[in-house]
């Protein structure tokens, strides 16, 4: 029955759709699926390699703005942002991670926390390329209904699940978690811990660039402030691997509904809107307190804590 | 044939010389103690030879071939695997998994790896714990288990850095057996210990470190009569 | 090159290098005594801002009295933090180790919006009676070639931080309580032995951190606007300071403080301000890379003569 939950799960995903959901609906089912695929990459890179990556907006925003970009600039369909930005990113991540892969735990999480934040200093002020605060606009959406575009994140989603899923059953899989357990001992058993964190780097942010420009595209507009942003990608991405579970297949995806559910709920209630980001720390300290590695991670200690009986040691 | 050749190492970090223009040579299939007082400088020794110190002076060859300055993974992929003082498994994964992981190396799928790790786990005993998880393992077995990942590297040449600390009478006979298995398989070992029972009794030759100098070399009867040697840990050990 | 322009820029950079030094301290000694890394340190800032700006408009309090009243409540609030959320975490077990830093992140994110929640989003500032004033170099010195203006707030927040690094120089070399800090950040097992309260001192560490960041809060609420979001690049600049000095050292943290203070004052200058973000971030990752011991590594190896 567990070997089959990814393709049952997939197979009820396909069919949603055909239940008629409004507009709205549609539009939070994308989200989800959107965000599940981002914290996929990024728990491979974090949960997985043990490299926790505070500026995931970088190759997000860079996706972005590389669909955006070639419609803006090439006058071609933002479509092709999608393959284009894996090249583009890979290659970003490449040379970013060429700087701060050296740099060991927190280190590593500020500096990465600051190559978001320059990516979008500089696509505020690089204003001839990107357009600058003002964005990039679509003039023309390719569908008006939802469903093209379910679809196409839909696949996305899978991909990213299936390939990291099978990369960590495989020889790859291993040496991340023994770089992540202890890279000093893990290069001296003989795993190039250079080249196998660089690998995890590049497609942590080659799956996050793709998601960007699907971003573009569905959305129809960019901006700086929205696509590298801190808070809304960087962020929200570690909150829902966290509250999902790192270093679970499962994880990203609840975390992804818990977390697009409860910003949801939040925008709806009067006067509560605002304080999103309040309820949103107080989310991660509790997490990050009491279920540390996270719903699924922790799922026997979150299990006794609920009071489920059974559920011993 | 001299397996591993050291030649005139030493080692500064900041003014300070932990090791200071040391020559040994380690011969093919013997094994030889690494031993000396607290900071002697034999870790140290380790770091560098596996890699980890570029030796400010000095070079190593390992095979004939030059490896100074070489990082560890091409050090272990040459045929050097060490193990370090404070033993950190990959804590969240089985016995197996664990060793599966450094089996990988000379390997590409998993079923070639699988089976490296199984061998290599009936071999030093931990067979009846492959599936347990290395988090909750007494020290003991976490010595072995660190031994074991090292041995599914496959290597020429063992360095191992107390592998012995923490054991009890029980468990070093145990580990005394391993290695002299080891040594049968045909791998050179090369061991840190404080255990002086022990190391007398298992090395083929002694090195003796003080203050990252070498004060003696010789076999255990040697080394136990050299003076200096006594005197350099009065009284700190004889009667491990 | 002018010369008047140049050394008035540099006059500003020292000027505002010294308050710039007093949030550094703060994160360096709860860097270097806690190993922990705290991402809200901006927000405590910005709260003591806050309790400065109140005093001032409801019941007439000058910024630099708010001094006195600032830096006890965040040191109170550094406490409560360290004791009942941060030591909770440094005990659990988790995959990830980082789960520290992403609890301040989790704190800072909570502060600055409950700041915007109850003060909203709009820019304040305390316009003090000596807001503008200046001191002048023609004033004193007649026949001087070139005119430097010291305006009066910066100048006397200034001394003030210039003060409160004496009193805490004092504190740490001096006193046992500071003398056991030092041990603590040193060695915390050697310390133990030693028979240091270690707990304590963590806590108290925590505390000091987020008074002196308290107190820089009120010495700069005379010259800075004043809004919610105001945290981050504080917290910014205080790790800047932190690595480019050298974690955990005071001295570092003076020196970064003043070399960022007036390498900001120079760009700001000569190349515009809208890149002073990407210039600290420029010189943090740098710093990480080639100087990870920062400036006190090389004041360490010069006395080592090597």
């Amino acid at each position: 029955m567990r070997k089959f939950a990814p393709l049952i799960t997939l197979a009820f995903f396909a069919v949603l759709p055909f239940a008629g959901f409004s507009t709205y609906i549609m539009h939070i089912l994308i989200l989800v699926i959107m965000w599940t695929t981002i914290g996929i990459a990024w728990n491979l890179l974090g949960g997985y390699c043990g490299q926790v990556s505070f500026g995931h907006a970088a190759y997000f925003g860079v996706g972005a703005y590389t669909a955006g970009i070639l419609y803006s600039k090439l006058n071609l369909s933002p479509w092709w942002g999608i393959p284009i930005s894996i090249v583009i990113v890979t290659l970003f991540a490449f040379i970013l991670g060429f700087i701060v892969l050296r740099l060991r735990g927190p280190f590593f999480a500020l500096a990465t926390l600051a190559s978001g934040e320059v990516m979008r200093i500089s696509s505020e002020n690089l204003v001839d390329i990107t357009g600058g605060s003002l964005g990039i606009m679509l003039q023309e959406r390719t569908w008006v209904e939802k469903t093209w575009y379910y679809y196409i994140i839909l696949m996305i989603a899978v991909a990213a699940f299936f390939v990291v899923k099978k990369l960590m059953e495989s020889k790859i899989g291993y040496y991340f978690v023994a770089i992540r357990e202890d890279q000093d001992a893990a290069e001296s058993l003989g795993i190039n811990t250079t080249l196998y964190k660089t690998v995890a780097l590049c497609l942590s942010g080659a799956l996050t660039g793709v998601a960007g420009a699907f971003y573009t595209n569905y959305m129809g507009y960019i901006d700086p402030h929205v696509v590298f942003g801190l808070h809304d990608i960087s962020i929200i991405t570690i909150m829902i691997v966290m509250v999902g579970g790192v270093a679970t297949y499962w994880g990203p995806f609840v975390g992804a509904v818990i977390m697009v559910l409860l910003a949801e709920i939040i925008r709806s209630i009067p006067g509560l809107g605002t304080a999103y980001q309040t309820l949103f720390g107080i989310l991660l300290i509790v997490i990050i307190i009491f279920l540390p590695n996270g719903i699924v991670g922790d799922s026997r200690k979150l299990a006794r804590l609920v009071g489920i009986k059974g559920a011993s040691q | 044939m001299s397996l591993l050749d050291v030649r005139n190492v030493s080692m500064f970090f900041g003014g300070l010389a932990a090791i200071n223009q040391v020559s040994f040579e380690t011969r093919e299939g013997e094994i030889l103690g690494l031993i000396g007082p607290n900071g002697a400088g034999k870790t140290t020794m380790f770091n560098v030879v596996n890699g980890f110190y570029k030796p400010s002076r000095g070079e190593v060859f390992f095979k004939e071939r030059r490896i100074t300055g070489l990082k560890p993974h091409q050090v272990c992929r040459l045929g050097i695997a060490r193990t370090f003082q404070v033993v950190k498994p990959l804590q969240r994964m089985s016995v197996f998994d664990n060793v599966i992981a450094s089996a990988f190396l000379r390997v590409k799928t998993k079923d070639q790896a699988e089976e490296i790790a199984l061998e290599t786990i009936r071999f030093t005993g931990l067979f009846d714990d492959r599936d347990k998880i290395s988090k909750g393992l007494p020290l003991g077995k976490r010595k072995k288990l660190e031994i074991t990942r090292a041995l599914a590297t496959q290597p020429e040449l063992l360095l191992l850095d107390e592998s012995f600390a923490g054991l009890n009478p029980a468990e070093l006979d145990e580990s005394i057996e391993i290695i002299k298995g080891i040594k049968e398989r045909g791998v050179t070992i090369m061991i840190i210990e404080h255990h002086m029972k022990v190391i007398m009794s298992i090395s083929d030759r002694i090195v003796v470190l003080n203050y990252g100098e070498k004060i003696a070399e010789g076999t255990p009867k040697e080394i136990s009569s050299n003076s200096i040697v006594v005197e350099a840990y009065l009284g700190e050990e004889k009667n491990a | 090159m002018n010369l008047e322009v140049f050394l008035q820029t540099l006059v500003q950079g020292l000027l505002i290098g010294g308050l710039y030094a007093l949030i550094g301290l703060g994160m360096t000694l709860i860097m270097g005594v806690m190993k922990i890394i705290n991402l809200a340190h901006g927000e405590l800032m910005m709260i003591a801002m806050y309790i400065a700006y109140w005093m001032f408009v409801l019941f007439h309090v000058d910024p630099y009295m708010s001094v006195f009243i600032a830096t006890p409540l965040l040191f109170g609030l550094g406490v409560a933090l360290q004791k009942f959320l941060i030591n909770p975490v440094l005990k659990v077990d988790s995959i990830l180790p980082e789960n520290q830093v992403i609890l301040t992140v989790g704190i800072g994110m909570v502060l600055s919006n409950l700041a915007t929640i109850f003060f909203k989003s709009d820019y304040r500032s305390t316009p003090v009676s000596y807001a503008t004033d200046a001191w002048y170099l023609s004033d004193y010195w007649k026949t001087s070639p070139i005119e430097l203006s010291l305006s009066v707030p910066w100048t006397v927040s200034f001394i003030f931080a210039v003060v409160i690094t004496i009193v805490l120089w004092f504190f740490l070399s001096k006193t046992d309580t500071g003398k056991s800090i030092r041990a603590t950040a040193q060695d915390q097992d050697a310390a133990l032995l030693m028979g240091v309260n270690v707990k304590l001192m963590r806590v108290v560490t925590f505390g000091i951190g987020s008074g002196l960041v308290g107190a820089a809060g009120c010495l700069f609420i005379p010259i800075y606007y004043l809004y919610p979001a105001l945290g981050g690049q504080f917290t910014l600049i205080a790790f800047v300071i932190t690595i480019l000095g050298g974690l955990g050292s005071t001295v570092g943290a003076i020196l970064g403080g003043l070399i960022l203070g007036i390498f900001e004052s120079m760009t700001s200058t000569y190349l515009g301000m809208g890149w002073a973000p990407v210039g600290r971030f420029v010189i943090f990752v740098a710093c990480l890379i080639f100087l990870p011991g920062g400036v006190a590594s090389l004041l360490r190896k010069r006395k080592l003569g090597r």
